[in-house]
């Protein structure tokens, strides 16, 4: 790691071998999905080197560097494919879509019913219109990424709002008489 | 908003979930790699990387990166 510190042909071959390493590595872990070859994963790679460099200061040598160095390049990876996979969808579509009647029949205990009720009028009254956008977004599978596309934001903000959004449910719920161990009983198949 | 039977579960798993002071998924970044390493060779978590953990079950895009990455170190 030193040795990307350096301008020096250290730094060269110390860049050439983690490029190397991570291209082999995003390679095999990326196997089973689709994405663009090997002009992809040039990209991301290189991107990533980028980034890596950028962060140089930040690494505290807690791990591996190279295990630094790969859980980076995998974060550029997959914000890249998530968009790409993404990249039609808007947030109205993913928002707005009907829920089919079976899924929606809930055939319940009548605890779980009243917690799930509870839950919704929560959802109604607790929430701004953002976070509950936000919160059914993330339920139906949207990436955070993306959300914040959408709402001029960026991945960090949004998880901020919908862990305010889950806080103020829990909140709600506590206020109307559901304790925390009521609420995780009510999660069933 | 109308939530369909999977989704309310979700939802009620994350509220269950949720804690007052939760880490955000930069902060997760800077520390999955010592979390990662410490679980693939077995070793306890520390207090200050429980956090990781509970990112992870709350966040499925660090969670899905976190399972990469293990793919990746075990290369
Ligand atoms: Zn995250």
């Amino acid at each position: 790691m030193a040795h990307l510190d350096a301008g020096s042909l250290d730094r060269q071959t110390a860049l050439a071998d983690l490029r190397g390493t991570l291209l082999g590595g995003l390679r095999k872990a990326l196997a089973h999905r689709t994405y663009g070859g090997d002009a992809f994963l040039e990209d991301v790679v290189q991107d990533a080197l980028l980034r890596i460099m950028e962060r140089l200061s930040q690494f505290q040598g807690r791990s591996r560097f190279t295990t630094w160095a790969m859980s980076i390049s995998i974060r550029v990876a997959m914000s890249q494919l998530r968009r790409l996979h993404w990249k039609d969808v808007s947030l109205d579509e993913v928002t707005t879509a009907r829920v089919s009647d079976k899924e929606a029949s809930l055939d319940v205990q009548s605890e779980r019913e009243a917690i799930l009720a509870a839950m919704q009028e929560v959802i109604r009254t607790g929430l701004t219109e953002k976070q509950r956008l936000a919160l059914l977004a993330e339920l139906r599978g949207m990436p955070q990424d993306e959300i914040a596309r959408h709402l001029g934001s960026n991945r960090n903000a949004i998880y901020k709002l919908t862990h305010d959004a889950r806080k103020r449910l829990k909140q709600g719920l506590e206020a109307l008489g559901f304790t925390g161990d009521d609420i995780g009983a009510a999660i069933s198949g | 908003m109308s939530l369909s039977k999977e989704e309310i579960n979700e939802l009620v798993r994350l509220v269950s979930l949720t804690n007052d002071e939760e880490i955000d998924c930069e902060r997760c970044l800077s520390l999955v790699a010592e979390f990662a390493e410490r679980k693939l060779a077995g070793h306890s978590i520390p207090a200050e990387l429980a956090a990781v953990a509970h990112h992870l079950s709350i966040c499925a895009e660090c969670s899905e990166e976190y399972a990469l990455l293990l793919q990746m170190m075990n290369g």
